[in-house]
C-alpha cells in the first residue's frame, strides 16, 4: 500500500521515507562527532568530538571527514589550527570551521582551504561561548556569543562585515537559548534571558518580546526557526513547545511534552511540524497539538529542509515529511480525486481490463486535471517505480485530450530524470523537486562541478539543452581549471587536452583557466592556455604580467584596439629601462610603432625626431627639422634647423625638397635685409606675396631680382605684377609694363585686372588692343553691351552674339535686345 | 522612446529609430549615474552629433540644469550638484579638462561632485594624462557612451570622425577601422547578423577581420534575430580617391560645397532669409537651417542634379498656389472644413517652399561664377582624360592669381589620378609654383599628399581601363530625369558606386580584372546564420530573384562619403529592376575641400624675435 508509512498528523500525513543505506554503517558512531550538515541535500562533515567521545583531549590532531548524504566519503583532512567549536555549512557548500577565538576558517567541499576572518577582537579575547550558522538576506551569516554575553554577527561569509549587536540589558549569565531571527531585511538575535525575551538589533536597539503565553515558564531553553524564517519554536524548562511566528505575534499552539530534559534538537520539518528529539525518540508536533512519535534505534541527527526534515543515522539516512497534498489526493484510501481515478484507470489498463474504460468515463471531463495531478504527484516521490506508474497513468490520461499541452509532463519527465540521477548513491544529493525548483538547475550543475562530476553535470547540460556557453562552457572552463591543478601531468599534454575540448565550446575564459595555472606557477601552461584565448583585452594584461611582451604587443596590434595597444607600449616603456632595447622591441610592429610616435607626437616632439633618426628615416626626419623651425625665435636658430633638414634629405636622397629649403634659406635671408632696410615685414611671407609687396612698394629692381634668382615663370610674374600695380593704382606702371615686351598673357588679362580694380577708363584702353576673337568677350566685361554686340555683327559670330543677348536679358535692357535680336536675323540673312 | 524631431529615421527599410533609441538609453544610463541636478561641459565636437540623439528637454527630463561648452575657462559659478565632462578621447581635450579642474580649485571647497564620460571609448593615454596632470582623483566616476554610429536620416550614419583616412594612410593609425568594426557589431546586434559581406581596400579587409575577432570574442552569443540586412559592402576610400575630388553638382551636394553641411545643418547669410522692405542695420548672424527628409520638397530636391532643382521647385509652387486656390472653390462647409485641415500642412510646404527657394538662390549665384564653370571645365577634361599629361593653364593661373590652395591641390590630385601620376617633371613644376607661391611651409603638405597616393608621379596605365570597363564617363547624360548614377557629377559616374552596383547586379565576378587594378584586396565572406534565423524567400529558386524582395545593403564608406555619392546610391534604390535598396554608413560625409584639408600639415610660425 502507497499509504503505509503515512502517520496522521491531524487533517495532514507525514511520512519517513529512506533515502539511502548509509555508507558509513558499522565504520563510525555519530554520537561521537560534531556533526555539520548542508541543506539541500549537501555534504556532511564530521569531526571527532571529545567532548562526546568522553576521552581525555589529547594533543592528536583531530580530522575532519566530509562525506556526501549516502555516508559516502569524499574527502579528509588532517586539523593543524585552533580549537573548532563548531562546523557548518555556507549556502555555496563551503565548509566553515569556527574556532573558540571566533576564526573562521574556510574550506571547500575538497578541503581545500579558501580563506579565513575573524569575528572581531573581542570575540578573540574572551573566546566565544556559543556560535549560530543561518541564512541572512544575503547569503549564510554567523553569530558568535563571546564569553561576556555580547553577539557579534556577520551577515555573509563572502563578505565578512562584523557587527555588534545591541546588549541585552542585565544580562549576567550565559542566556538560558538564543538564536538568529530575520526580520525585515535585517538580522536580529532573539535572546532568552531565563522566561524574558530580547529582540536586539546592531543598530543598538534592544526590545522586549511578550510574545502569548498561556503555560507558565521560568526559562526558554531551546529555539527553532523553521526554513523559511516566517516560524519559531521554543522550547520551555517546563517542557513546553510554543510555537508561533518568528515576529512572536501570533501563537498557533502551546503542546506540553512532559519533557523534563532540553531535548537534543529542536528542528522544523517544512513550515508544518516541529520536530523535538530526545537521544532515540523523537515527536512531531503540529501547529493544532496533534502528535506523532517516532523511535530510533540510535542516535540520530536533523537537518532542516525548505519541505521536509532529513533525519541522518548510523545506518539510514531517512526524509520526514508532510505528504504532499497531491499526492494525498491520489492515493488517500478512498480518495475520488479525478487524478486518483485515473491512477485506477492506468493501473487496470496494464491488466487489460475494461475497468479502465468506467474510471476513464467518471472522470471524462475532469481529466486535465487528473493528468495534472498525476504529473505533479510524480514529482514528489523519491522511488523511480512510482514515479513511472504516475507518469505512466498521466500519459495514459492524454491520450483522451486532445488540446493538451505536453510541456508539463516533458519537463516532468526530464526533471525527475535529472533528480534520479543526482539522488544515486554515488553522487548523493537527495534533492526533492520542491527543493529543485527553489535551488534551480544552474545552481545544482555548480554543485555538481563543486564535486568534480563534469561528466554528469556536462550530460545534464546536453539533456537539458541549455545554451552551451551557460552550461557546457562553464562546467569545461571549471574542468579545465581544476586539470591545471593536477601537478602530475605532463603540460604540453595539458594543454592539448584542454584546448581540444575547449576550443569549440563558446565563451570559455582561457585566461581565467591561464591565470589559474600562473596561480600554480605553471607559466608555460599558461602562455600555451592564453593562446587559446579569444578576447585580447583579457589576453594582454595577463601576458604582460607574465613578461610576454612581444607576445603581448602583437596581440594587442591584432586585436586592433589601440587603447590595449598603448598599455603594452607604455608598461614595456617602464619595464625596459634601456630605451635603445625599447625601440629595438616596437620597431618590429609597425602599427605599435606609429602609434607610439603618434603619442610622442603629441607628448614630445623631439624624442620623435630621434626616433626617426635612429631608424634611419631621413626623410621625416627632415620633415621633423622644417615643422619644428617654425617654431624657433631667433632668426639664426630657424635657419640652422633648416640646414639641417637639407642634410637629413640630402641623405634621403630626396634632391627636390633640399632645394626647396635651400632656396627657403635665401628667400629668408633676403627677408631678413629687406626688413632691416625698409622697416617693413617680410618673413613668413611666401616668394610670390615678398614680390607683390615689393611692387607694391615700388621696388621693382628687387623684384626683378628675385625674379631671376627663383626662376619665376614669366607668366605668373606678369600676372603677379599687373596685380599688384592694379591694386595700388599704379596704373602708368602697369600701361609701361603691357607695352615693355610681348606680354606672355592676353591683354584681356589686363582689361580683367583693372576691372578687379574697378577702373573702367583704363580697362578700354586694353579692350582695343584686344585680339579680335576676344574682343565681343572683354567688351561684355567692361559692360559696354552695345559696343559687344556691334563688334560680334562685325565678326560674324552668332555665338558671341547668344552671349550678349543674354547679358542683356540678365540686365533687363529691352532696346538692347530688340537691337541684338534684329543683328540676328541679319546675320541670317546675310548667310 | 521615439521621441519627437526623430520620425524620420523610423520611415526607412531599416527602422534606425531603434538605433537611435539605443543611444539614448545608454547616454541616459550613463548620466543617471549620478544623482542630483547636473551641468554638462561639452567638448564643442559632439554638440553637433549629440543634438541628433538626445533634444535638450529629454537631458532636462534627467536634471540636467546646464550645459556649457569646454573652453579653457569653462566652469561658472553653478550650484549643481554634478559636473559631467562629455568629451573625445583627446589629449588636447584632457589639458583643458585639467585647467577647468585646477582653477576650480582655487575658487576654494565647494560639494560638487565630478564626472567625466569618454566617446565613444576610455582611453588609458588620457586617463594617464588626467593623471600626469594630477586631476583624475578629482572625479567621483570615469564612464564611457559608446555613440558610433549617429543616425542622420532614415538611410544615413555618420561616426563623425573626420581624420580617418589621414589616420589611416598617413599616420598608419586604424584606431578608427576599431570603432567601424565595433560599430558594425553594434548594428548587427539590434539588426541581426548582416550574412554576406564585401569589401576592397585595406581598411575593409581590417575592419572584416577584427569582426571575425570580435564574434569569437562574444563566444556563441550573438543576436538571435532574423537578419534585417543582407549584405555589408565595406570600401575604403582609397579605392576611389578620384570621387570625392570633384565637385558635386547634386542640390545638396552643392549646398555642402559652397556653405558646409554639418550635422544636417548649414549656416546661411541670414540676409537673404528676411523681407526684403525690412533690412537691418547691422550685420546679421547666419541663420542655421536643418536639413533632413523630415523636409518633403527637401527629401525631393537635395539628390537631383541642380539644374533640374529649379523645374521641381517651380512645380511645386504652382502646385501650392493651385491647393491654396482651392478655398475659393469651396462652397459647402465641408469643403471649407476639408480645405482647414489642409491648411497646416499647406502652411509648412510653403514656407518650406520658401526657404528652399532662397537656398537654390544662394547656390546659384556661387555656380554663375565664372570661377566654378572653369574650375568644373577642367575637372570634366581630366576625368576624360584629357590634357592630363600637360600643365594645365588654368591651374597655372589660379596659382597666379593666389587662388584658394584647397582648390588648387584638389584639381591637381584629380589630375594626377586621372593620368596615372603626373610626369616627374609637371609634379614638380606644380609643387615648385605651390611653394614659391603660397610659402614653404606647404612643402610638408605636398608630401603628405604623395604618401598617401594622392599625388603621386607615372604609375601604371589603369584610369583609362578603369574608365571603360566601369563606364565611369556618360556623355548623354540626362540631368531633368536620370537613368544613370552619373548625373550627380553632371557625367561622371562615381568609381565607388558603380562597385557597389555591379555587386548588386551581376555581381562582382564580372569586374575582376578592374577591381584587381584598383588599389587594395577584395574581401568577400560569409556569416552562417542559424537556420531558424534565417529570411523566408517567397521564391524558392534564386535570391535574386525579380519576384522576391527587396534586398537591404549596408555599404560602409571608411575614410568618408560625398553627397553625391549618398544621392547615386539612393538613385539605384529607387530603380525598378535594382532590387536593392541601400543604408548608407560612413565615417564622415566629407566633400573634396574637407578631405584636403585634412591632409594638410598645420604649421604656425612664432613670431621672429627681431634681434
Amino acid at each position: 500500500m502507497a499509504t503505509a508509512d503515512w502517520n496522521p498528523l491531524g487533517n495532514v500525513y507525514y511520512r519517513n521515507v529512506e533515502l539511502y543505506q548509509m555508507d558509513w554503517n558499522g565504520l563510525l558512531e555519530l554520537n561521537q562527532y560534531m556533526i555539520a550538515a548542508a541543506p539541500y541535500g549537501g555534504p556532511i562533515a564530521l569531526m571527532k568530538d571529545d567532548k562526546k567521545t568522553g576521552r581525555v583531549s589529547t594533543n592528536v590532531k583531530p580530522i575532519i571527514n566530509v562525506y556526501n548524504a549516502a555516508g559516502k566519503p569524499l574527502s579528509q583532512l588532517r586539523w593543524n589550527s585552533g580549537n573548532v567549536v563548531h562546523l557548518g555549512w555556507s549556502n555555496t557548500e563551503e565548509l566553515l570551521c569556527i574556532q573558540d577565538n571566533g576564526v573562521i576558517l574556510v574550506y571547500d567541499i575538497a578541503l581545500n582551504f579558501k580563506r579565513t576572518f575573524g569575528m572581531g577582537q573581542e570575540a578573540k579575547e574572551m573566546k566565544i561561548l556559543d556560535w549560530k550558522v543561518f541564512s541572512s538576506f544575503q547569503g549564510t551569516g554567523i553569530a558568535v556569543m563571546t564569553t561576556s554575553y555580547r553577539i557579534y554577527l556577520i551577515n555573509n561569509v563572502d563578505d565578512p562585515r562584523v557587527r555588534k549587536l545591541a546588549e541585552v540589558p542585565d544580562l549576567n549569565s550565559a542566556p538560558s537559548s538564543w538564536t538568529i531571527l530575520n526580520l525585515d531585511r535585517q538580522s536580529r538575535a532573539l535572546v532568552a534571558k531565563d522566561a524574558q525575551l530580547f529582540l536586539v538589533d546592531h543598530g543598538g536597539q534592544y526590545q522586549e518580546q511578550f510574545p502569548e503565553l498561556a503555560s507558565t515558564v521560568t526559562a526558554f531553553i531551546e529555539m527553532a526557526v523553521s526554513f523559511n524564517n516566517k516560524l519559531l519554536a521554543m522550547f520551555t524548562d517546563k517542557g513546553v513547545i510554543w510555537i508561533g511566528s518568528s515576529d512572536l505575534k501570533k501563537v498557533y499552539c502551546e503542546f506540553n511534552t512532559k519533557a523534563s530534559q532540553r531535548p537534543q534538537q529542536l528542528a522544523w520539518s517544512g513550515v508544518g511540524a516541529v520536530v523535538a528529539l530526545w537521544d532515540k525518540l523523537c515527536i512531531v508536533v503540529g501547529p493544532e497539538k496533534d502528535w506523532i512519535k517516532y523511535n530510533f534505534e540510535s542516535f540520530v541527527y536533523l537537518v532542516q529542509e525548505e519541505d521536509g526534515l532529513r533525519i541522518i543515522g548510523n545506518e539510514l539516512h531517512q526524509f520526514l515529511q508532510k505528504v504532499p497534498d497531491v499526492t494525498e489526493q491520489i492515493f488517500k484510501i478512498g480518495s475520488m480525486e479525478p487524478g486518483a481515478m485515473l491512477y485506477e484507470a492506468s493501473k487496470e489498463f496494464s491488466r487489460r481490463s475494461q475497468k479502465a474504460d468506467e474510471y476513464i468515463r467518471m472522470i471524462k471531463d475532469k481529466l486535465d486535471v487528473a493528468v495534472d495531478q498525476c504529473i505533479q504527484a510524480a514529482g514528489h516521490e523519491i522511488e523511480p517505480s512510482k514515479q513511472k506508474a504516475l507518469l505512466r497513468a498521466a500519459s495514459f490520461g492524454k491520450c483522451f485530450l486532445t488540446d493538451y499541452r505536453p510541456e508539463a509532463f516533458v519537463d516532468m519527465c526530464q526533471m525527475l530524470r535529472v533528480l534520479n540521477q543526482v539522488r544515486q548513491f554515488s553522487v548523493g544529493i537527495p534533492l526533492t523537486y520542491t527543493q529543485l525548483n527553489h535551488l534551480s538547475v544552474p545552481v545544482l550543475i555548480d554543485r555538481l562541478v563543486l564535486r568534480k562530476l563534469f561528466c554528469l553535470a556536462i550530460r545534464i547540460c546536453h539533456y537539458l539543452k541549455i545554451p552551451d556557453a551557460e552550461g557546457a562552457s562553464r562546467i569545461l572552463a571549471h574542468w579545465a581549471c581544476y586539470k591545471v591543478q593536477q601537478k602530475h601531468e605532463d603540460e604540453e599534454q595539458l594543454a592539448r587536452s584542454i584546448s581540444q575540448k575547449l576550443l569549440d565550446a563558446p565563451g570559455v575564459s582561457f585566461s581565467e583557466i591561464a591565470s589559474q595555472a600562473l596561480e600554480q606557477g605553471r607559466k608555460q601552461l599558461a602562455i600555451k592556455l592564453l593562446d587559446y584565448e579569444p578576447k585580447a583585452s583579457e589576453q594582454v594584461p595577463l601576458l604582460l604580467k607574465m613578461d610576454q611582451n612581444n607576445t603581448a604587443l602583437s596581440k594587442a596590434v591584432d586585436s586592433g584596439d589601440t587603447d590595449l595597444v598603448y598599455t603594452v607600449l607604455l608598461t614595456m616603456k617602464d619595464k625596459i629601462s634601456n630605451m635603445g632595447e625599447f625601440f629595438m622591441a616596437i620597431r618590429q610592429m609597425p602599427i605599435a610603432y606609429s602609434l607610439y610616435i603618434q603619442y610622442c607626437r603629441q607628448q614630445n616632439p623631439k624624442l620623435v625626431e630621434d626616433l626617426y633618426y635612429q631608424e634611419d628615416n631621413f626623410l621625416a626626419e627632415g620633415n621633423c627639422k622644417v615643422v619644428s623651425s617654425y617654431s624657433e625665435e631667433m632668426f639664426e636658430d630657424r635657419i640652422r634647423k633648416l640646414e639641417a633638414a637639407i642634410t637629413c634629405y640630402q641623405k634621403a636622397k630626396m634632391e627636390f625638397a633640399s632645394k626647396q629649403t635651400e632656396d627657403q634659406i635665401k628667400l629668408l635671408k633676403i627677408q631678413r635685409k629687406l626688413e632691416d632696410e625698409s622697416n617693413k615685414t617680410y618673413i613668413d611671407m611666401s616668394l610670390h606675396d615678398t614680390m607683390y609687396k615689393l611692387t607694391q612698394n615700388g621696388n621693382h629692381k628687387m623684384t626683378e631680382q628675385l625674379r631671376k634668382d627663383f626662376k619665376v615663370p614669366d607668366k605668373r610674374f606678369w600676372l603677379l605684377r599687373m596685380e599688384a600695380l592694379a591694386e595700388s593704382s599704379d596704373w602708368t606702371e602697369l600701361e609701361r609694363f603691357s607695352k615693355s615686351k610681348k606680354p606672355p598673357v592676353g591683354m584681356e588679362a589686363f582689361v580683367d585686372v583693372c576691372m578687379k580694380y574697378y577702373n573702367r577708363t583704363e580697362a578700354m584702353k586694353y579692350v582695343n588692343r584686344v585680339t579680335p576673337d576676344q574682343k565681343v568677350k572683354c567688351l561684355v566685361k567692361v559692360g559696354n553691351l552695345k559696343e559687344a554686340a556691334d563688334s560680334a555683327l562685325e565678326s560674324r559670330n552668332e555665338d558671341s552674339l547668344n552671349i550678349v543677348l543674354s547679358k542683356a536679358i540678365q540686365s533687363n535692357n529691352k532696346q538692347l535686345i530688340e537691337t541684338i535680336r534684329d543683328y540676328k536675323i541679319r546675320l541670317n540673312t546675310k548667310k | 522612446m521615439a521621441a519627437a524631431g526623430a520620425a524620420h529615421l523610423s520611415s526607412g527599410k531599416i527602422n534606425l529609430g531603434v538605433l537611435r533609441d539605443h543611444y539614448r538609453r545608454e547616454l541616459i544610463e550613463c548620466i543617471d549615474k549620478c544623482t542630483g541636478t547636473k551641468a554638462l561641459v561639452w567638448d564643442d565636437a559632439l554638440t553637433g552629433p549629440f543634438g541628433l540623439v538626445a533634444e535638450y528637454s529629454l537631458l532636462k527630463d534627467h536634471e540636467v540644469e546646464k550645459m556649457f561648452p569646454l573652453g579653457p575657462k569653462t566652469l561658472q559659478a553653478s550650484n549643481v550638484q554634478n559636473i559631467i565632462f562629455l568629451t573625445r578621447p583627446k589629449l588636447k581635450l584632457m589639458e583643458l579638462i585639467a585647467q577647468n579642474l585646477l582653477n576650480e580649485d582655487h575658487k576654494g571647497p565647494q560639494r560638487t561632485e565630478f564626472h567625466l564620460i569618454f566617446v565613444p571609448r576610455k582611453s588609458l593615454l588620457c586617463e594617464k594624462k588626467l593623471k600626469e596632470m594630477g586631476v583624475f582623483g578629482t572625479f567621483t566616476s570615469v564612464e564611457e557612451f559608446s555613440l558610433e554610429l549617429i543616425p542622420f536620416d532614415n538611410d544615413l550614419l555618420s561616426m563623425e570622425i573626420d581624420t580617418t583616412f589621414r589616420e589611416c594612410y598617413l599616420e598608419n593609425d586604424f584606431t578608427t577601422m576599431f570603432y567601424v568594426a565595433q560599430s558594425i557589431m553594434t548594428l548587427q546586434a539590434l539588426y541581426g547578423i548582416i550574412p554576406y559581406i564585401y569589401g576592397k581596400g585595406d581598411c575593409a579587409k581590417h575592419v572584416v577581420e577584427m569582426m571575425r575577432r570580435m564574434k569569437g570574442e562574444l563566444g556563441g552569443r550573438e543576436p538571435q534575430i532574423t537578419p534585417q540586412i543582407d549584405n555589408l559592402l565595406i570600401l575604403d576610400r582609397n579605392v576611389d580617391l578620384l570621387t570625392p575630388l570633384l565637385t558635386q553638382l547634386t542640390y545638396e551636394g552643392l549646398i555642402d560645397e559652397t556653405f558646409g553641411l554639418n550635422n544636417t545643418s548649414v549656416k546661411l547669410p541670414a540676409e537673404k532669409f528676411i523681407p526684403k522692405n525690412q533690412k537691418p542695420d547691422e550685420p546679421l548672424e547666419p541663420k542655421k537651417f536643418i536639413l533632413n527628409s523630415s523636409d518633403e520638397l527637401y527629401a525631393d530636391l537635395r539628390d537631383k542634379n541642380f539644374n533640374a532643382v529649379g523645374s521641381i521647385v517651380s512645380k511645386k509652387a504652382k502646385a501650392i498656389t493651385l491647393e491654396f486656390d482651392e478655398r475659393h472653390q469651396a462652397k459647402t462647409v465641408g469643403e471649407m472644413k476639408q480645405f482647414v485641415t489642409k491648411l497646416p500642412h499647406l502652411q509648412k510646404a510653403r514656407e518650406s517652399l520658401t526657404t528652399q527657394t532662397s537656398i537654390a538662390e544662394l547656390v546659384k549665384e556661387a555656380t554663375n561664377s565664372d570661377g566654378f564653370m572653369e574650375t568644373l571645365r577642367c575637372q570634366q577634361d581630366f576625368t576624360n582624360g584629357l590634357e592630363t599629361d600637360k600643365i594645365h593653364p588654368y591651374i597655372e593661373e589660379c596659382i597666379a592669381k593666389k587662388d584658394s590652395i584647397t582648390k588648387i591641390l584638389r584639381l591637381i590630385c584629380i589630375q594626377s589620378y586621372c593620368n596615372d601620376g603626373l610626369k616627374p617633371k609637371i609634379l614638380e613644376y606644380y609643387k615648385r609654383e605651390i611653394i614659391q607661391a603660397y610659402g614653404f611651409e606647404h612643402m610638408i603638405t605636398l608630401m603628405n599628399l604623395e604618401k598617401t597616393g594622392l599625388l603621386k608621379t607615372h604609375g601604371n596605365r589603369t584610369y583609362a581601363i578603369i574608365r571603360k570597363s566601369l563606364k565611369l564617363i556618360v556623355d548623354d547624360v540626362n540631368e531633368q530625369v536620370p537613368n544613370d548614377i552619373s548625373y550627380v557629377y553632371s557625367g561622371y559616374a562615381p568609381l565607388s558606386i558603380r562597385l557597389a552596383q555591379y555587386l548588386a547586379r551581376p555581381g562582382w565576378r564580372s569586374i575582376t580584372e578592374v577591381l584587381n587594378l584598383l588599389p587594395g584586396p577584395k574581401v568577400e565572406e560569409i556569416q552562417q546564420i542559424p537556420v531558424a534565423l534565417r529570411k523566408r524567400r517567397n521564391s524558392i529558386t534564386s535570391s535574386h530573384s525579380s519576384t522576391g524582395e527587396q534586398r537591404v545593403t549596408l555599404v560602409f564608406f571608411l575614410g568618408g562619403v560625398t553627397y553625391a555619392e549618398i544621392a547615386a546610391l539612393r538613385f539605384l534604390a529607387q530603380q525598378d529592376e535594382g532590387g536593392t535598396d541601400y543604408l548608407i554608413a560612413t565615417t564622415k560625409i566629407i566633400n573634396g575641400s574637407g578631405l584636403i584639408e585634412t591632409m594638410k600639415e598645420k604649421i604656425e610660425s612664432v613670431k621672429l624675435n627681431p634681434f
